[in-house]
């Protein structure tokens, strides 16, 4: 305890200098992090239209985890997670560990894989509107040269989640490689040499070696796209509107929708809390669970 | 260089702050218009050639145009700018949003600051959504009603006279059908779109056939009425029985391009959009009112000029001047020309502009005749989540994910729980 305030004393100037640095980046965050989301839970307990907010406690509460929309919302958004996380990460790690390689070509690759991310995903979803058009629209034309009919992929209840989840996948995948093809770059190289001195196959190593060295890089991709994919919401505005029927109605949306279309200002606090709850959750269970399983 | 930028920050406000004291020789007052431009056409060149004429006019008073994107995003960004506490004079926004702005006390009613004759020169069709008993709260400026549009290359094409659309229901099937190729592979006979505004494609099957589906006080809806069950079997029956039209739901905006690029020959749309139809439809093309069934019938649609409250004498009284310039009888009459919106008064029709207008281009009258058979567009309270509750349900019909009865019947309990503090 002593020896611990010593060495607080005697690292007191640095430390008021690096709170210094910090202090900026602290603004920000109380500014447009901090202060919103206690704004938002203070506003959660009110009801009422936007000018006449009355105070209703937790009644409100009740009513939105009543709700069926609500709840419909909440599978979505699970689905959504089940369906883009676990492909995307896998198959960035597998086009990582290909691309990997020296051979021709190799950064062309890396360079089409990526580009779908740096495209803005009101773009993504213009260009995939297209593809996902009835009759004429670049899917279907594909599927008639199997003689398959038309399908109305987003204007379908059973179709429309899956057509979204490829397309986030499309769309991140390329992203999350080069967090992988970082971590590659990474790893020592003797353990391979050991390995292939001892006469392993591939996948022997890479399920022995590889993988496991990319935990940490796992870990870190896998918050990233867990958040992303309660996150990324823009291209329904664009494509279906959460339609039909809510059947691609995800979270954030419909905070957009109780706010913004019903000004219902209330209802979209409570929402906000709860997608805060379940993001504080997330990263909770990763840093504090998660966190210590894997070997660095 | 933090210290840098921020003194060049400080000198550049102080220079600022010298041009905008130093320039008003008098007292100018300014006024905020904001304006959906997402919407027909390139409204927001037309609306700054006004508001130009409109400051050549009165030098005292300066107008800053403020363009949001479609009119749910201009909804937005007032509300946002009101609880900011900084409202704007004037806006166009959703005639329907009334019962919002109501709610939330925003805006003036506007009967007392008009003369009677004025406010009668509206379309009585367009005043329904305008006003609550006899008083109005705002004037209609661009609104439209749903119009049937047919390809007449393709009437000729099936054996079909061109100059004679659909009257009835029962014409519509029987001209879709031999409309209709290859299973609608290579055309289709119809589309009606069914997001976004499926409602208000909705709200003219009901009035063809009886009535509309609420209360004109906005407390009470109609949803499962015998009516409403006849017109949505009569929509579901389009695509899963008579396939004339695709099945599930059609997208709103592909819709107008289905049709401009043959891929449907008939679609009931917006006349919002008869400008942008008319200048890229290679083929020849009709109007015409939507195909009756018991009787015609349409909702109206569109924007209209709100006031908003509280505000300084002389702000006031120049957006009033405003107003008055924006619906003048000229004005009206070229912007619907401009738009293909219906002009919303009597009196532009009488102008020299829209009489030679409507005579080189019939079809922009058929909308206004068809006013005659109109009524208010579903405007309620808590307007947005009785509009949602509707239109989830109509695409929960259209997709067979509930029969018609049912899902009728669930949308009617859902949004008498939500008017349910308003009765």
């Amino acid at each position: 305890m002593t020896a611990k305030r010593r060495k607080f004393s005697s690292g007191k100037r640095s430390n008021l200098f690096a709170y210094g640095l910090l202090f900026p980046s602290f603004i920000f965050l109380t500014m447009f992090t901090f202060y919103p989301t206690l704004k938002s839970i203070q506003l959660s307990f009110y009801s009422g239209p936007m000018t006449r907010l009355q105070f209703s406690g937790l009644d409100q509460y009740k009513e939105v985890l009543a709700d069926e929309i609500f709840r419909k919302v909440i599978l979505n958004n699970i689905l959504f997670m089940l369906g883009t996380v676990p492909t995307s990460l896998l198959l960035a790690m597998y086009l990582a560990i290909w691309l990997n390689k020296r051979m021709a070509g190799s950064s062309l690759l890396r360079t089409s894989f990526f580009y779908p991310t740096i495209i803005p995903l009101i773009a993504v979803a213009n260009i995939w509107l297209f593809i996902y058009t009835p009759q004429y629209g670049l899917l279907d034309n594909f599927l008639h040269l199997f003689g398959a009919g038309d399908t109305n992929w987003l204007g379908n209840p059973n179709t429309v989640m899956i057509a979204m989840i490829v397309m986030i996948i499309w769309k991140d995948a390329g992203f999350y490689m080069i967090f992988y093809l970082a971590g590659l770059q990474n790893l020592p190289r003797d353990v391979y040499e050991a390995a292939e001195i001892e006469g392993a196959k591939p996948f022997q190593m890479f399920r022995h070696i590889t993988f496991p060295l990319l935990m940490p890089t796992t870990l870190f991709v896998m918050i990233v796209a867990i958040t992303n994919s309660f996150k990324n919401v823009d291209h329904l505005y664009i494509m279906t509107k959460g339609g039909p029927d809510n059947a691609s109605n995800l979270l954030l949306y419909h905070i957009y929708e109780a706010a913004f279309t019903n000004w219902d200002l209330g209802k979209a606090a409570v929402l906000t809390v709860v997608l805060i709850v379940i993001m504080l959750g997330i990263t909770a269970f990763n840093y504090l669970y998660l966190d210590r399983k894997i070997h660095y | 260089m933090k210290g840098k930028l921020l003194s060049f920050v400080l000198v550049l406000l102080v220079v600022l702050a010298g041009c905008s004291s130093g320039a008003g020789v008098e007292e100018k007052t300014e006024i905020d218009f904001w304006f959906p431009v997402a919407v027909g056409g390139d409204v927001a060149n037309i609306v700054d050639g006004i508001v130009d004429d409109f400051e050549k006019e009165n030098p005292n008073i300066k107008v800053n145009a403020k363009y949001g994107g479609s009119y749910a995003e201009t909804m937005t960004q007032v509300m946002a700018s009101t609880q900011g506490g900084n409202p704007p004079e004037l806006a166009v926004l959703f005639s329907i949003d009334l019962f919002t702005l109501l709610e939330n006390d925003l805006i003036e009613e506007v009967t007392p600051l008009f003369e009677e004759d004025f406010l009668n020169d509206f379309y009585v069709g367009f005043m329904a959504n305008s006003s609550i008993g006899d008083k109005v709260y705002s004037l209609p400026f661009q609104r439209s009603t749903i119009v049937l549009y047919y390809n007449k290359d393709a009437f000729k094409e099936a054996g079909l006279d061109p100059e004679a659309p659909p009257e009835n229901w029962d014409q519509l099937v029987e001209y879709g059908k031999k409309l209709t190729k290859n299973g609608g592979k290579d055309q289709w006979g119809l589309e009606i779109p069914s997001t976004g505004y499926q409602y208000w494609m909705f709200q003219a099957l009901a009035l063809q056939t009886e009535d509309n589906i609420m209360s004109e006080d906005g407390k009470e809806v109609y949803f499962d009425a015998p009516y409403a069950k006849e017109a949505m079997d009569f929509w579901l029956s389009l695509g899963k029985e008579h396939k004339i039209m695709p099945e599930g739901v059609i997208e709103w905006a592909t819709v107008p391009s289905d049709f401009l690029s043959g891929k449907t020959a008939m679609m009931y749309h917006t006349t919002g959009n008869l400008t942008n139809v008319k200048n890229n439809a290679d083929f020849d093309f009709g109007v015409s009112f939507l195909p009756s069934n018991n009787q015609y019938g349409s909702p109206t649609g569109g924007g209209n000029i709100y006031l908003f409250k509280d505000l300084p004498e002389a702000n006031k009284k120049a957006a009033i001047k405003f107003m008055k310039f924006l619906t003048e009888p000229e004005r009206v009459a070229q912007w619907s020309i401009d738009t293909g919106y219906v002009a919303t008064r009597e009196s532009a029709y009488e102008t020299d502009l829209l009489k030679k207008y409507v005579e080189e281009f019939p079809a922009a009258l058929v909308a206004r005749e068809q006013l005659e058979y109109a009524d208010s567009e579903l405007a309620t309270y808590q307007n947005g989540e009785v509009q949602k509750i509707f239109n989830d349900h109509i695409q929960s019909i259209l997709t067979g994910q509930s029969p018609v009865d049912e899902g009728l019947k669930k949308a009617q309990e859902k949004a008498v729980e939500v008017l349910k503090p308003f009765q």
